[in-house]
């Protein structure tokens, strides 16, 4: 009898245990590269709180909606800006509604150098160096941004000669961390650590000189009927995320 | 249909690429032969060295590249020194890149040109009181021709398709380091399909007919000779 009630027992705990692992799902997530640091962080949390693990992708975001547009079977998009999230809620690639802003990019004027960029960003007058490294501004919004300031300080005819392009922040801050470039735009995230510039020197640019860089998440179509996507997105939201973002020094939403 | 910048980046495409070709026959014509008739131990090492690109991935290339070039790498701090500057992002540094990632295309039919030509000629030569200087001009040289032309093509056509290297080093200047396959990469990212179909089946058809060539007209030569 009590043998009985024990192998019945088992049962239970095995089936409990089976649909446990059946629930925790996984979802395949494309990342904006500026951010790669902060999502990772969060991409830990998620799998610690919930269970369910993200597999994270990272690139330019206007590589991604090619890839998309081509059938990329990726379940959540967190682009670097509005535009392109948008675009595939038109095209019907993005379930319609679940747009929103997870964090507000900030441009830095950024060299590997210590004192090389002052905190007004004076050196963009002065010149002096060979080359601007920013990313490429037809795919990567905070090259975009970057171009944005350039015309607001007047002075996009004269810098113009210096750029070079990474096709996406990563490669840009790549160019100006190994010092092939003596400086560059780059976002804030990249080169914050523990709320201080990590390395070298930064102008953190007021964000009066360029169009707001708004980063939105959306939910793809393959990931519709993906827990885990859905689940991801929310936890996005969550304080503890938030906190990862702002720790990265992006801005919050309202 | 094709734009001014597309075709800049054609013309900065094969330009890159015959400066290259040049340096590369240049630089792989005493390697191969060396290569070819050496019995140094260097010789497994120095047969490793120039394969290796055949292997690489281009951004372990373009990687190291970016870092030995760069102001804190050995070559950057040479080439500062000399007073030319760092080479990446500018159209040196991506013949540079370019001779290192084809090389092997060049050096690898020549070697075989030199070996097929056997030491016969090369004895019959040093009985007429030949010096090597002039057994390799007068004789070598001219057996090995058609190793010659398809170096010559190879090499030109794999620079013409490099990719990863320059997206790496490059730096995307128009005029200086945007060539072709950075253009269609470009062109595709922004979803201009349309301008990428133009360069991209442009650059199939000269592909194929690089190759139809290379196996229509060279190759019978190599082989009749």
């Amino acid at each position: 009898m009590l043998k009985h009630t024990l192998n019945r027992l088992l049962l239970i705990t095995t089936l409990l245990a089976i649909s446990a692992i059946a629930q925790a799902g996984s979802t395949v997530v494309a990342v904006a590269a500026n951010f790669t640091k902060p999502m990772n962080e969060i991409a830990a949390e998620f799998e610690k709180a919930s269970g369910h693990s993200a597999k994270l992708s990272f690139g330019s975001s206007g590589k991604f909606v090619a890839q998309l547009e081509n059938g990329a079977p990726f379940d959540v998009f967190l682009s670097a800006d509005d535009k392109n999230p948008a675009k595939l809620e038109q095209s019907d690639l993005a379930v319609a509604g679940s747009r929103f802003t997870y964090a507000l990019g900030k441009l830095v004027l950024w060299s590997a150098m210590e004192g090389y960029v002052d905190s007004e960003g004076q050196i963009l007058n002065k010149g002096g160096f060979k080359h601007l490294a920013l990313a490429d501004p037809k795919l990567a919004p905070y090259g975009a941004a970057a171009m944005d300031l350039l015309a607001n300080l007047k002075l996009l005819d004269k810098l113009r000669p210096l750029f070079v392009q990474g096709e996406n922040i990563a490669q840009t801050y790549e160019f100006v961390s190994t010092g092939n470039a003596e400086l560059g735009f780059v976002a804030l995230s990249q080169v914050l650590e523990d709320g201080k510039i990590s390395r070298g020197s930064a102008w953190i640019v007021p964000e009066s000189l360029y169009n707001p860089i708004r980063q939105d998440a959306i939910l793809l179509k393959s990931g519709a009927e993906n827990p885990a996507a859905v689940a991801l997105l929310e936890f996005l939201k969550s304080p503890p995320a938030l906190a990862i973002i702002k720790k990265y020094g992006y801005g919050l939403a309202e | 249909m094709i734009t001014q910048a597309d075709l800049e980046t054609l013309l900065l495409t094969f330009k890159v690429a015959s400066l290259a070709t040049v340096f590369m026959l240049l630089l792989g014509t005493p390697l191969a032969w060396w290569l070819t008739i050496t019995r140094s131990s260097w010789k497994g090492g120095v047969n490793a060295l120039v394969a290796l690109p055949l292997v690489l991935p281009p951004s372990v290339l373009g990687f190291y590249l970016l870092v030995l070039m760069g102001p804190a790498g050995p070559v950057g701090k040479f080439t500062i020194w000399l007073g030319v500057g760092t080479l990446p992002f500018t159209f040196a540094g991506l013949v540079v890149a370019s001779v290192l990632y084809s090389l092997p295309f060049v050096v690898q039919p020549l070697q075989t040109a030199f070996a097929a030509i056997g030491q016969k000629p090369l004895e019959a030569a040093a009985t007429l009181r030949a010096s090597p200087l002039d057994t390799f001009f007068s004789v070598v040289l001219p057996l090995a021709k058609p190793g010659f032309l398809t170096a010559t093509i190879l090499g030109f056509a794999h620079t013409v398709g490099e990719f990863g290297v320059v997206l790496m080093v490059g730096g995307n200047i128009p005029d200086k380091t945007r060539v072709v396959s950075v253009q269609i990469y470009n062109h595709v990212e922004a979803l201009e399909y349309r301008e990428a179909h133009w360069l991209a089946g442009g650059l199939l058809l000269f592909s194929f007919a690089v190759l139809l060539i290379l196996y229509t007209v060279v190759k019978p030569q190599a082989v009749t000779r």
